[in-house]
C-alpha cells in the first residue's frame, strides 16, 4: 500500500455563485503521475491550485502530506514548502539572477546555509541542462529556459510533489519539447506529479493515470491506455476527437 | 514700528524657509509611516482591512487640505483635545500625505503581477517575506517618482497652514508684505524660493529614479 501524498473528499468550490467545482474526490499516492485533462473552463487549474491552497475551497476536506487545508491553519507556508508548483506564465523573479530565484527558498525559509544551497542551485540547473545561464535574470532567457528554471526552482525545496499548471501552454511550439524532456526526466526519476496539460504525448509516455475534466467535474479517470483507446463518456470522445485530430 | 533693510528681509525669508522645509520633512515622514500602514491594510489578504484602508484613504482625500486644517485647529479643542496651530498643521499634512501615498503605494504593488504573489508565497513565503523580498523591490521603480512628486506637492501644500498662523515662509512673506505695503514684492520672493526648492527636490529626484533605472531590470 502506497503513502498518499494528496487526498481530495467530495471537494466542492465557489466563485461567487458559479460553482467551479463539484464533489471532486482525488487522490495522489507518493510516486504517481497524473495527467489532468479537460476543455477550458472546465475547472482543471482550479482544482490543482486549491491543493496548495492558492485557491480556498468551501466544501469537503483537502489533505496534503497529512495536513488538512482550512481557513484557519497557520502552516500553510509549511504545507506549500513541500508541494513544488510550475505556473504556465514561469513566474520567476524578475529582479534576481537565475542563481538567486533557486537559492531563495532554501535559504529563506527552509533556512540551508549559502553555500549548501548554491551547490544545490547548481545541482538542478545542471539537470535542467542550463547551467551557463546562472548569473542572467529571467528576463534575458527564452521561453523554454524561463520554464526549466522555474522547474529547477522548485526541485530545490525537495517538494514531496509537483504540480504543473499548464506548463508548455505559453511556449512557442519549438520549445515545448524541451520542458517536455525535462519533465518526462523528472517522472522517470520518481517524482510525484500532478499536471494539467493538453500534451497527450506526454500523457501517453509517463502518466499512470489521466483525469478528464468538464463543467468542474471528474468526468472520467483512468490509465492512459484505457483512456485514449477506449473512453467511456461521450464528451471524453468529443474532447479527445477534438485535440487528436488537430 | 521698525523697519526691515533689505538684507535682513532675506535673511528672515531664508530663516522661515527652514521652518517650511522642516514642516514638510516632519509632515512627509509621519505620512510614510502611517501610508505605509495604511498601504498594508489595503494589500493586506483580509477583506476587512482592504475595506478600512480604503475608506481612511478616500475619506481624506475627498476633503480639502483646507478644511481639513479647520476641523483639526478648531474641531479638536471643541473635543477637549488642545491642539496648537504647529500640532494641527503637522497632523493635518500628516494625514492628507498619508492618504495620497497610501493610493501610491497600493497601485504600484498591485502592479506587481499576480503570478509573483502566486510563486512567492506557494514556495511557503509568508506574506511579510513575500511583500519586502519579491513585491516591493519590484514596485520600488514605479514608487518612487509619484512618491518624489508628492514630497514636492507637499512641499508647496503646507504654505496653506499660514492661514492659522504657523510660521513659515508664506506666512512670513504676509506678514512682511502687509507690514511695509510690498505684497507684491514679498509674493513673488516667496514664490521665487520655492521655486528653487522645487527645483532641488526635482533634482534629487531625477538622480535617484536614474540610479534605480540602472540597478533593475
Amino acid at each position: 500500500m502506497s503513502e498518499t501524498i494528496i487526498e481530495m473528499d467530495d471537494v466542492s468550490k465557489w466563485y461567487g455563485n458559479f460553482q467551479a467545482l463539484h464533489n471532486i474526490d482525488f487522490k495522489v499516492n507518493k510516486g504517481d503521475k497524473i495527467v489532468v485533462c479537460g476543455p477550458s473552463g472546465s475547472g482543471k487549474s482550479t482544482m490543482i491550485r486549491t491543493l496548495n491552497w492558492l485557491e480556498a475551497h468551501q466544501k469537503g476536506t483537502i489533505t496534503v502530506d497529512g495536513t488538512v487545508l482550512h481557513d484557519k491553519m497557520k502552516n500553510i507556508d509549511e504545507v506549500r514548502m513541500n508541494v513544488g508548483m510550475v505556473f504556465q506564465h514561469f513566474n520567476l523573479f524578475p529582479h534576481m539572477t537565475v542563481m538567486q530565484n533557486l537559492m531563495a527558498g532554501p535559504m529563506w525559509v527552509r533556512k540551508i546555509p549559502e553555500v549548501e544551497a548554491r551547490d544545490t542551485a547548481f545541482k538542478y540547473l545542471e539537470r535542467v541542462r542550463i547551467p551557463e545561464q546562472a548569473d542572467k535574470y529571467p528576463g534575458q532567457l527564452s521561453g523554454g529556459q524561463q520554464q526549466r528554471v522555474a522547474i529547477a526552482r522548485s526541485l530545490c525545496m525537495s517538494p514531496k510533489v509537483m504540480l504543473f499548471d499548464e506548463p508548455t501552454s505559453a511556449l512557442d511550439p519549438e520549445m515545448v519539447s524541451e520542458v517536455l524532456d525535462t519533465m518526462i526526466g523528472l517522472a522517470e526519476d520518481g517524482m510525484t506529479m500532478v499536471c494539467v496539460t493538453h500534451e497527450m504525448g506526454f500523457a501517453k509516455a509517463v502518466a499512470d493515470r489521466v483525469v478528464f475534466m468538464d463543467e468542474g467535474k471528474i468526468v472520467e479517470e483512468n490509465d492512459p491506455v484505457s483512456f485514449f483507446e477506449n473512453p467511456q463518456s461521450e464528451r471524453t470522445k468529443d474532447f479527445l476527437g477534438q485535440i487528436l485530430v488537430h | 514700528m521698525r523697519r526691515f533693510s533689505d538684507t535682513q528681509i532675506i535673511a528672515l525669508l531664508l530663516e522661515h524657509t527652514q521652518w517650511t522645509l522642516l514642516l514638510s520633512l516632519m509632515a512627509f515622514a509621519g505620512g510614510a509611516a502611517l501610508g505605509a500602514a495604511v498601504t498594508v491594510m489595503r494589500v493586506a489578504p483580509s477583506r476587512g482591512w482592504n475595506i478600512a484602508g480604503a475608506v481612511y484613504t478616500n475619506l481624506i482625500q475627498s476633503v480639502p487640505l483646507l478644511l481639513l486644517l479647520f476641523l483639526i485647529f478648531f474641531g479638536l479643542p471643541l473635543a477637549g483635545i488642545n491642539v496648537d496651530a504647529w500640532m494641527a498643521a503637522i497632523v493635518s499634512l500628516v494625514l492628507f500625505a498619508s492618504a495620497f501615498l497610501a493610493d501610491i503605494w497600493r497601485g504600484a504593488i498591485e502592479a506587481v503581477s499576480r503570478g509573483q504573489w502566486e510563486a512567492s508565497r506557494s514556495m511557503g513565503f509568508g506574506f511579510g517575506l513575500t511583500m519586502r523580498k519579491i513585491i516591493l523591490p519590484q514596485a520600488l521603480p514605479l514608487i518612487i517618482p509619484p512618491t518624489g512628486n508628492q514630497f514636492i506637492a507637499m512641499l508647496k501644500d503646507s504654505s496653506l497652514v499660514s492661514v492659522i498662523g504657523v510660521w513659515e515662509l508664506m506666512f512670513l512673506a504676509r506678514t512682511l508684505g502687509n507690514k511695509d505695503f510690498k505684497h507684491m514684492e514679498m509674493l513673488i520672493t516667496a514664490a521665487l524660493i520655492y521655486w528653487m526648492l522645487s527645483m532641488c527636490l526635482e533634482f534629487i529626484q531625477s538622480r535617484i529614479e536614474r540610479h534605480y533605472r540602472t540597478v533593475s531590470h
